[in-house]
């Protein structure tokens, strides 16, 4: 039998799995390990990590990682990447670590236009806790806090955080992926590069906000999960490239 | 001898931190500890390190983080209510990351909002931790601008030792104190590197701030490492459940040796003491004319200065207390440190506190009666229970 396709990853561990079925994120860990191979990074890169599912990650990543606390990951990336301003910087930070108790981190962490990369996984809501509302739950969602669905009055809108960011002018990159299908991902994966090339050209702040399927915390199968994604989530959450300043 | 100085407190401190090889200062304006940014805003670009204002003291402590996280020196300077926004990272850096790092607080009134008088309100917050769950932070406090100098780079030292912060517990008196000082030799050539800094992989596995249940041989003791992963359940890859008490243990070790090794302490007349007044910082500056007022009449009256607030000098305490009458606990508080001698005392003699509040500072011409007073109370050994 011809081999078509062979897994080579030397920025990841392989045979682990810490996630839910049909979650995202092992996607995204993927999609990192790639593209730190493809730039040849590895040993040059450095994952800061907050608060979430996916702070299991150093387990499987294969580089050097930090956890940071709930929301702060911007701060600690940013001394990290000013004392060593050539190695590869990012964070990996959930909707809520970012949107919710980190805004202050990320908003001035922009705004001075640190030259490290942001991915922002927005799943909806605190996946790790149960479910849980977040700033980005759509209206109407139903989550363990809110039973009856996300009411605008009561709890307020869902955040488009990365929107906010592209008025700044330390941002440089900003870009919202989905990973719902295999064009999507493609596309993720080119824009989880062209972040951490922004990164590495000393532009200023890059950030990719990735939407990814949660189907524990949704109540929804994987499959029902991915259809989510493009029918409901990118109505309020629209794909595409918001910020890109001469790349 | 180095450089010698007639400088303000703050702008000392961030000096003998240079000194100290110390090449990141993150912070935010805070009075009365504005001065030490202000100084480090130029002087560290100047020595080649990193300075950052920050947009909280809760940013400014986590950017501390991942300066410690690469093995940079770091430190930075706050006031009472910054240094709470602080607490559950200097937590996270003392128990679980294991980072050191330097945090000046230059007390003012508290509680809450306070005021801007000295006051050693905050020694309780030091000494204790304000932050969540078991641990220890080194705390020196100082009690003059030379002293100041002194302990900085001694905390720069023992928190690389250690891989713990340390805490320098100014107030506003000293820190608007301008008098001159010794910077002293630059503390060692360069700081020794640090194998668990998290600085890119080449040559070597990865580290995940220290990721539990791999062999790191002689390290093997601070590599306690990253217990966010073990209170994941991942902690030698989620196999050991005992990870999170192993590590608790070490750091209970840890802290047993800093207090077996580490305790500074001045000491005055405790040979023929009857009465021993134990005070810190500003306020046992005060008062040294009280103390050798009434000893020029006779009072054999000793003095115990902890330098270091923890680990606190309760051994030399206990061992001077069976021969004393009894001890004058001053504090500008409500009676914080009185708590540790007491405890340290055990009974073995009567234990008063001098008090002032709200940004009034302990007066000689104060403190000199209650000495007299204390002298001719008649002698009753405390009855031990």
């Amino acid at each position: 039998m011809q081999q078509v396709f062979a897994q080579s990853m030397a920025a990841a561990l392989q045979g682990r799995y810490d996630y839910c079925a049909g979650c995202g994120h092992g996607i995204t860990l993927r999609l990192v390990a790639e593209v730190i191979d493809e730039l040849g990074l590895r040993e040059q890169t450095i994952g800061v990590l907050g608060v979430g599912c996916y702070s299991t990650n150093p387990v499987t990543f294969r580089f050097d990682c930090q956890l940071a606390l709930h929301g702060r990951a911007p701060a600690m990336a940013t001394a990290v990447k000013r004392l060593l301003p050539d190695r590869l910087v990012f964070t990996m930070q959930g909707d809520g670590d970012l949107a919710a108790i980190g805004t202050a981190e990320i908003l001035h962490a922009a705004m001075r236009g640190e030259r490290f990369t942001t991915l922002l996984l927005n799943n909806a809501n605190f996946g790790e806790t149960g479910g849980h509302m977040a700033p980005t739950t759509l209206l109407g969602q139903r989550t363990p806090s809110t039973p009856k669905g996300r009411d605008a009055e009561q709890h307020g809108y869902p955040t488009r955080i990365t929107e906010m960011l592209t008025l700044l002018d330390g941002v440089v990159y900003v870009a919202r992926v989905a990973l719902s299908k295999p064009s999507t991902i493609a596309r993720a994966k080119a824009a989880i590069k062209k972040a951490f090339q922004v990164q590495l050209a000393g532009k200023g702040f890059s950030m990719v906000e990735i939407l990814t399927a949660c189907p524990s915390g949704w109540r929804l199968s994987p499959v029902e999960a991915l259809k989510w994604i493009d029918e409901v989530q990118t109505k309020t959450y629209p794909l595409g490239e918001l910020k890109a300043v001469g790349v | 001898m180095g450089r010698k100085l007639f400088i303000n407190c703050n702008r000392a401190i961030v000096e003998a931190a240079i000194l100290s090889h110390c090449r990141f200062f993150a912070g935010y304006p805070f009075t009365p500890a504005t001065e030490c940014l202000e100084q480090a805003s130029h002087r560290f670009p100047e020595v080649g390190g990193v300075y950052i204002q920050a947009e909280s003291e809760v940013s400014v402590i986590n950017m501390l983080m991942g300066a410690a996280a690469v093995g940079v020196r770091c430190m930075t300077a706050t006031s009472g209510a910054g240094f709470s926004l602080m607490q559950e990272a200097v937590s996270h850096m003392a128990g679980i990351a294991e980072l050191p790092a330097v945090i000046v607080n230059v007390s003012r009134g508290g509680p809450g909002f306070g005021n801007l008088a000295p006051t050693q309100g905050d020694y309780f917050q030091a000494t204790r931790g304000g932050g969540a769950g078991d641990y220890r932070c080194l705390v020196f406090g100082p009690a003059t601008v030379q002293e100041a100098v002194d302990v900085t780079k001694l905390a720069f030292s023992l928190a690389d030792t250690y891989r713990t912060p340390a805490i320098i517990l100014s107030d506003q008196m000293l820190a608007e104190t301008t008098e001159a000082c010794d910077l002293g030799e630059p503390l060692e050539p360069a700081p020794p590197p640090k194998w668990w800094a998290t600085t890119g992989c080449r040559g070597r596995e990865p580290i995940y701030l220290g990721r539990p249940g791999k062999d790191y041989g002689p390290y093997a003791e601070y590599l306690s490492g990253n217990l966010t992963l073990n209170l994941l359940g991942l902690g030698h890859l989620g196999q050991d459940p005992d990870t999170f008490e192993a590590h608790m243990l070490r750091l209970a070790e840890k802290y047993r040796r800093i207090e077996a090794e580490e305790v500074r302490v001045e000491t005055r007349d405790l040979d023929d003491a009857e009465l021993v007044v134990v005070a810190f910082g500003t306020a046992a500056r005060l008062i040294l004319p009280a103390i050798a007022q009434v000893r020029a009449e006779g009072l054999r009256v000793g003095l115990i200065r902890p330098i270091t607030l923890w680990p606190f000098p309760s051994q030399l305490i206990a061992t001077v207390a069976p021969r004393v009458r009894a001890f004058l606990v001053v504090e500008m508080n409500m009676g914080q440190m009185v708590e540790d001698v007491r405890l340290a005392v055990a009974g073995q003699a009567p234990v008063h506190l001098f008090s002032t509040l709200g940004g009034v500072v302990p007066r000689p011409e104060a403190v000199a009666p209650a000495l007299r007073q204390l002298a001719a109370q008649p002698y009753a050994p405390a009855s031990r229970v």
